[in-house]
């Protein structure tokens, strides 16, 4: 019956109240482990399974011909050979959980600074913009020094982009989640008018399709697994890996991490101990931003190529970088297990899926309900809490 | 001078000095130089957009110095792109000019605004109970597919609103649930919602109806053909057949200005969004009232997805049919600061801007984008704090716990 002021949280309970979000998630990772995202994407999985059940389709088939969609079945059969089906669809599946990996670092670092970075998508776009003009417009360049120039830029891009939504929040205290979707917006509108009829970046070649250059061989990153024109996997996805292992040490090995992890947590605390809390909240969401752009970089160096105003409003990698980053508790571990859950999703779904249980159509959008459940349940606080709370119920009872 | 004086003076000439008048009438002019050079005026010379644009320039900087700096500021930015846009429409061809603009864009603008109008005053009552509402997206997505599908199924326009605005409010409730009794993060819920939303409505309409259309000669939302005033030269086109939810849009604004800021009900939803523990110690029920705001904004989303699919689409659906309309309502609502009716102010002006970028397609592509792009460039600003600050409610997006 106090007052909610002046009082230091004592209990983990009073931390989830009072305290910022990125201390509200720090302490849904003591609480309950790994158990806790295991278990939201099993019930995840249940309940979705039961909209497939209840309009009439068999969900374990159509559960195992999406896992079979995403190549998964691979690990039976290993083989390099791309003719295989389950090999193709696997490197399909790497594909898409490269980007997943990079856009859910973008959400996660920016978390763990206590920012939601719910604009991704338009960073992604940003980054993509920028590597598709710098691969196109700077031709007969050696490739590494081509290949390098375009993904730097598209990192440039995506951390300006993202680094106007940290200013606005530094200097005027603007809302990142506002500002940050108005972005996303305004990225989107400018992808239409850059490939657009008429656009500076459409086919120089073909000027009644609103469709962009294709990138310059030079700056296209070489593939690794599979055939450049069915789509393999190129070396971006150890691009990707490599960021994982660069979050982490930034996060957790360096000054710049510490500072921002301190203002996450509390700001007040961190303005205290002599942390520059402003210069902290843009320097995050730059990074974060950086993250993003890097993910478009790397999707149109490394099999897109080219991209047209259709294609603008069927990409949804940003914002489901968010569920990557919430299942994978803004960790680098985490986010990469993640990707790896939602890259199979996305390409088991849809192209990758042949079933005469389920048609490609309905189990795509089985693919954005279950990532709508995940992110419901991870959001959840007092889900999370009772959890924890049986836990230590359990561990008190023999003591007592 | 006194206090005791100025209580005495002529209420007229007080409110003739007082900044906001000045403010406003910059504003207005600002818009009105703009419109100088397009029809109905049509003034072919630069002359008239210039002169009229610098007084609302020189209206807003007195403003800004009698301490009004939002106002003042946004008369300066009126003025100087009422002269921008005057100059531009003088150099343009009459004949286009007839095209883009006439009474029927009047119309256009509103079939544009009404989701945004519903959208809008949906995310204002949850967020001044004290629920950000990401979810409009989401909820407006909703109505939008099972209002076309109730008014297939059942075979008129009233059930499909009664299905459209139930499927939105119950999606509500679900969001109500994780926001208010589990403290869910709200922003992440709203997320959650949108993706939901997207999932469901696109598995139901494959489920449903194959992936094709709506079958044809679904009852739409029937237009309101004034008697009179539809055969009128301008008034006719503009406003004398307009559909019925634009009407119920005007009549909404009104009635939740009412209620919000004017009857106890408004009271309390007000001292949930601002000091959820005092309204609890006066004996509010905070969790009541807040699932009831954001239930009723559920509903009221899903009626603007209705009349996008059923009335301004004419019974039509296609996937993620809303295209960020709820984010465009949700940016109109920041940009009308939390107000119904600057929330419906904020909605007409994106609505005359996404018609205008209609219409602009055909002569250029690029200013078609700029329109397009102009709603999340403004509310940038608005956010921003350079046409002055926008202030949400003060426990907004905050869970709530009883003692």
């Amino acid at each position: 019956m106090t007052a909610d002021s002046n009082i230091p949280p004592e209990t983990p309970e009073q931390a989830a109240e009072t305290g910022t979000l990125a201390a509200r998630i720090a302490l849904k990772q003591r609480a309950g482990g790994v158990a806790v995202p295991v278990l939201t994407a099993v019930i995840a999985f249940l309940l979705g399974g039961f909209v497939v059940l209840a309009t009439g389709h068999n969900p374990l088939l159509a559960y195992r011909d999406i896992f079979n969609g995403a190549g998964l079945n691979w690990i039976f059969h290993p083989t390099t050979n791309v003719a295989n089906t389950a090999a193709y669809n696997l490197t399909q599946t790497l594909l898409q959980s490269t980007t997943l990996i990079l856009t859910g670092l973008a959400v996660a670092f920016a978390f763990r600074c206590g920012m939601f970075n719910i604009g991704g998508q338009g960073q992604y776009f940003v980054g993509l913009y920028t590597a598709n003009w710098i691969g196109f417009d700077f031709q007969h360049m050696a490739p590494l020094p081509h290949i390098l120039l375009a993904i730097g830029g598209a990192t440039l891009a995506g951390a300006l982009w993202a680094g106007i939504a940290g200013f606005l929040k530094a200097t005027v205290g603007a809302h990142e989640v506002i500002s940050t979707i108005m972005l996303n917006w305004i990225a989107i509108w400018m992808g239409e008018w850059l490939f657009g009829d008429g656009g500076p970046l459409q086919n120089v070649a073909n000027k009644t399709v609103p469709i962009s250059n294709d990138v310059a061989s030079s700056a296209q990153l070489p593939v690794f697994w599979g055939v450049q024109q069915l789509q393999g996997l190129d070396i971006g996805f150890f691009v990707a890996l490599a960021a994982l292992v660069v979050f982490w040490v930034v996060l957790n090995r360096t000054t710049l991490g510490y500072e921002v992890r301190a203002v996450g947590f509390n700001p007040e605390a961190a303005a205290y101990g002599g942390i520059n809390v402003r210069k902290n909240l843009v320097r995050a969401m730059a990074i974060s931003g950086a993250f993003a752009g890097l993910a478009g970089a790397i999707d149109m160096l490394g099999y897109l190529y080219h991209f047209g105003v259709s294609d603008i409003p069927v990409s949804n990698v940003g914002f489901l970088g968010i569920a990557v980053a919430l299942l994978g508790r803004n960790t680098a571990i985490g986010t990469g297990l993640g990707a790896l859950l939602f890259g199979g999703l996305l390409f088991g779904t849809t192209h990758g899926l042949s079933s005469n249980v389920i048609q490609p159509e309905l189990a795509g959008n089985l693919t954005y309900m279950i990532q709508g459940l995940i992110v419901l349940f991870v959001g959840a606080d007092v889900l999370i809490l009772y959890v924890w709370n049986t836990r230590k119920k359990l561990r008190l009872r023999p003591a007592t | 001078m006194s206090t005791w004086t100025q209580g005495l003076e002529n209420p007229v000439s007080a409110r003739l000095r007082d900044p906001a008048t000045s403010g406003y009438a910059g504003i207005v002019l600002g818009v009105f130089a703009a419109f100088l050079a397009i029809p109905p005026i049509e003034a072919r010379t630069t002359t008239w957009p210039i002169v009229v644009g610098v007084v609302a320039v020189v209206l807003g900087i007195w403003t800004v110095t009698r301490g009004r700096r939002r106002l003042g500021y946004g008369a300066v930015a009126a003025g100087l792109l009422g002269i921008g846009l005057g100059i531009l429409a003088t150099r343009s061809g009459t004949g286009n000019l007839e095209a883009v603009f006439n009474a029927s864009l009047i119309a256009q603008t509103f079939a544009f605004s009404t989701p945004l109008v519903f959208g809008a005053i949906a995310g204002m009552f949850s967020e001044r109970s004290g629920v950000v509402n990401i979810g409009l997206e989401g909820m407006m997505l909703m109505g939008a597919f099972w209002g076309v599908y109730g008014a297939d199924k059942g075979s008129t326009w009233v059930v499909g609103l009664i299905v459209g605005m139930a499927s939105g409010g119950l999606l509500a409730l679900v969001y109500g649930f994780f926001a208010i009794h589990l403290r869910a993060d709200q922003i992440v819920g709203g997320t959650a919602v949108n993706f939901l939303a997207l999932g469901i409505t696109g598995y139901f309409f494959f489920q449903i109806y194959h992936g094709n259309y709506v079958p044809q000669g679904v009852s739409n939302i029937p237009n309101v053909r004034i008697p009179g005033v539809a055969t009128l030269g301008f008034l006719g086109p503009a406003i004398g057949d307009l559909n019925l939810m634009i009407w119920a849009s005007f009549v909404l604004v009104i009635v939740s200005y009412f209620v919000v800021f004017k009857t106890p009900i408004g009271l309390r939803i007000r001292a949930c969004g601002e000091h959820p523990r005092a309204a609890d110690t006066v004996g509010i029920n905070v969790y009541a009232v807040r699932y009831g705001c954001v239930v009723l904004s559920g509903l009221l989303a899903a009626a603007g997805g209705v009349y996008l699919s059923d009335g301004f689409g004419g019974g039509t659906f296609t996937e993620n049919m809303t295209e960020g309309r709820g984010f465009i309502a949700l940016a109109a609502m920041i940009f009308g600061n939390w107000r119904p009716a600057g929330a419906f102010g904020a909605a007409v002006l994106f609505g005359f801007s996404s018609a205008v970028a209609l219409r602009l397609q055909v002569y250029s592509a690029s200013a078609s984008t700029l329109f397009n792009v102009l709603p999340y460039v403004l509310t940038l600003i608005a956010v921003a704090g350079v046409i002055g600050r926008t202030v949400p409610p003060a426990a907004d997006g905050k869970p709530y716990r009883k003692q």
